[in-house]
């Protein structure tokens, strides 16, 4: 076995081991650069992964501690686990830089340490999540990234954030306890934990005819339950006040990350237990689809009615979670592969923008209502820039990473005539929607201000620059050269 | 009718699944939440116990010499359910933490009242 196929162990090991040496530190400062650490090293190692693995389209299952199925514990890794590797630790290495002035402002010094334990337990889970091939770890993983997600909302001591905490932790469990009792009811009618045996369990049920009901309560308790964490449509309310309230890098990591590592979890489920053709039967791709329609539309109508950038800004990853539903419930491969592509797209964006609009912010006292906002882009011209930059992506003006996605949508269902026009339909009503809220942002930012109402200059934040310009890279990389990238998801997914 | 009766263990543990989701979604209080919480996980943990016994089998400990596979009740789900118990405590510690904070700046445990007290602050 190469030795570069232990990094997936190895990356998940470091942020684990990262987390629980960081309560030792002498302080937040250290904590921070031990955090940084754990996720350079995600990247440089999953990275070479990618490197290694990528190009020839290899995948393999890496036994952990020797025991061999079906009894011992293993990890799956192919193109498309990498691809998600290295986009999950970039974006937590430079929404951990973009924060990094807002961490240690809005956070009591005696709690810093342990906030950065939340954040690389975090990540050690979103990474388990990519790569587990057991189920039930699957769950612990779930539990895990819950029980961090809320501490990180809740890290900013205020009135508002514990109120959105208690909603989020709530509907948290709530979902966790349909994925567990799914989980259970799956072991029950085939017997087994690991992936690849349950699939081959599942496939005989299903040729021979038995336990059909069962397996599609399955299939939708754990939809439901992994739908309600990652906020799909009816179950979205608890997102804008939990990713609206929370500190800067909290924020983002929660937006840009922690909301897809279920969704990811969801797509492996469908093609490595269930396979898409056995969950097209059962009609559940319909029903995430119609959810997805749905969110599209709602997430923007409620951006459009809020006047607080950051809850505009979480309201809007409501109606792009959507895009990745209804990606999902075209249930076909290109689908499921635009669904990938938009993960990425929105994981690249989403940070940079709230980073931004935090950053714009400062220069005002911190008052987030918009049109405190006006001209705050003059006083800090970069994150006025990654704020545009981010706002033209997701409204999907060409040449930005938004734009490419929506075409793989677009595309995606010219086979499927009934869900072509409905598709294409709320696409093109979800752009206008879009528009009508990020152009008025941006136009206000960039306003000359009225007389008397400039704030104070800001001092400069180099960490925050590097981070906004590695992301608004990132959003022209996928916007202009996404052909290796889809390539890369394509060879990932067949390799399922 | 007649599965039902046979699986009673798993009948009670779904019907106890369904009391405990309901009062996590519906309760006001949010003690009484945690415990809706903690009906809803022991539950499940009971499905997965009466998964695994077999009647007339030992537990799966040695002692002495190793009998064979088929004399002793299935292990997994046991394991299953304490990794569950691990997880459910540690939800339910953070979930009281967190109930306690919120007991100290509002002075109530009821859902409802807070949200309402936080509005009326206007520092949502």
């Amino acid at each position: 076995m190469p030795f570069v196929y232990n990094f997936p162990f190895f990356s998940i090991f470091i942020c684990m081991i990262s987390g629980i040496v960081t309560p030792l530190l002498k302080n937040g400062r250290w904590a921070y650069r031990l955090s940084l650490f754990a996720s350079g090293a995600g990247l440089v190692l999953s990275s070479i992964l990618l490197g290694t693995i990528g190009p020839s389209g290899q995948s393999y299952s890496f036994m952990m501690g020797h025991f061999p199925a079906p009894w011992g514990n293993e990890l799956s890794v192919g193109p498309l686990e990498a691809v998600l590797a290295v986009a999950i630790c970039l974006v937590m290495l430079m929404a951990l830089l973009g924060g990094r002035k807002d961490i240690f402002d809005d956070i009591l010094p005696e709690k810093q340490k342990l906030y950065f334990i939340m954040m690389n337990e975090i990540l050690a889970a979103l990474l388990a999540l990519t790569y587990t091939n057991d189920i039930f770890t699957a769950y612990v993983f779930i539990e895990i990234s819950t029980i961090a997600a809320c501490a990180i909302v809740m890290a900013k001591d205020q009135s508002a954030t514990l109120v959105a905490t208690m909603r989020y932790l709530i509907m948290s469990l709530l979902g966790s306890g349909l994925v567990l009792i799914g989980i259970v009811l799956l072991y029950c009618i085939t017997g087994h934990l690991l992936f690849p045996n349950l699939q081959q369990r599942v496939l005989e049920l299903v040729a021979t005819g038995q336990y059909t009901m069962p397996l599609t309560v399955v299939v939708g308790l754990i939809v439901l339950g992994l739908g309600i964490k990652s906020a799909m449509f009816p179950f979205h309310l608890w997102l804008p006040p939990a990713h609206g309230s929370a500190t800067t890098a909290s924020s983002s990591v929660l937006s840009g990350l922690v909301v897809k590592g279920y969704i990811i979890l969801m797509i492996r489920l469908f093609y490595k237990v269930f396979t898409i053709e056995v969950i097209r039967e059962l009609r559940i791709t319909n029903m995430i689809f119609l959810f997805g329609l749905a969110g599209m539309i709602v997430g923007s109508v409620g951006a459009i009615k809020e006047g607080h950038i950051k809850r505009m800004l979480a309201y809007s990853s409501v109606a792009q979670l959507g895009y990745v539903f209804m990606g999902i419930g075209l249930g076909t491969d290109i689908g499921v592969m635009a669904a990938c592509f938009q993960i990425l797209v929105h994981a690249s964006t989403k940070p940079m923008l709230f980073g931004c609009a935090s950053a714009l912010s400062a220069s005002r006292h911190h008052n987030k209502q918009l049109h405190a906002l006006r001209g705050a882009a003059y006083e800090n011209k970069l994150a006025g820039v990654g704020f545009t930059v981010g706002a033209l992506s997701m409204i999907g003006i060409p040449l930005f990473a938004g734009f490419a996605a929506k075409v793989f949508f677009a595309s995606a269902t010219m086979a499927q005539p009934v869900k072509m026009w409905m598709t294409l339909l709320t696409l093109a009503l979800s752009t206008v929607l879009n528009a009508l809220y990020y152009i008025p942002a941006v136009t206000v930012l960039w306003s000359r201000p009225v007389d008397g109402e400039t704030g104070e200059k800001q001092p400069k934040d180099p960490a925050f620059a590097v981070s906004t310009v590695v992301f608004i890279a990132a959003v022209f990389f996928l916007g202009i050269c996404y052909q290796p990238v889809v390539e890369l998801i394509q060879t990932g997914l067949s390799l399922l | 009718m007649e599965h039902l009766l046979i699986n009673h263990y798993e009948t009670a543990a779904v019907i106890l699944f369904g009391i405990g989701f309901l009062n996590l979604l519906l309760q006001n209080n949010l003690v009484k939440k945690v415990i809706g919480f903690g009906v809803m996980d022991s539950a499940v943990y009971l499905f997965l116990a009466s998964q695994g016994y077999i009647e007339g089998r030992m537990a799966p400990i040695l002692v002495g010499e190793v009998a064979h596979a088929a004399d002793y009740i299935n292990p997994i789900p046991a394991g299953l359910v304490l990794t569950g118990i691990v997880v459910s405590v540690s939800v339910t510690a953070f979930s009281l933490a967190l109930i306690q904070r919120l007991y100290q700046k509002y002075q109530t445990v009821n859902f409802d009242e807070i949200v309402q007290l936080a509005r009326q602050k206007g520092d949502e």
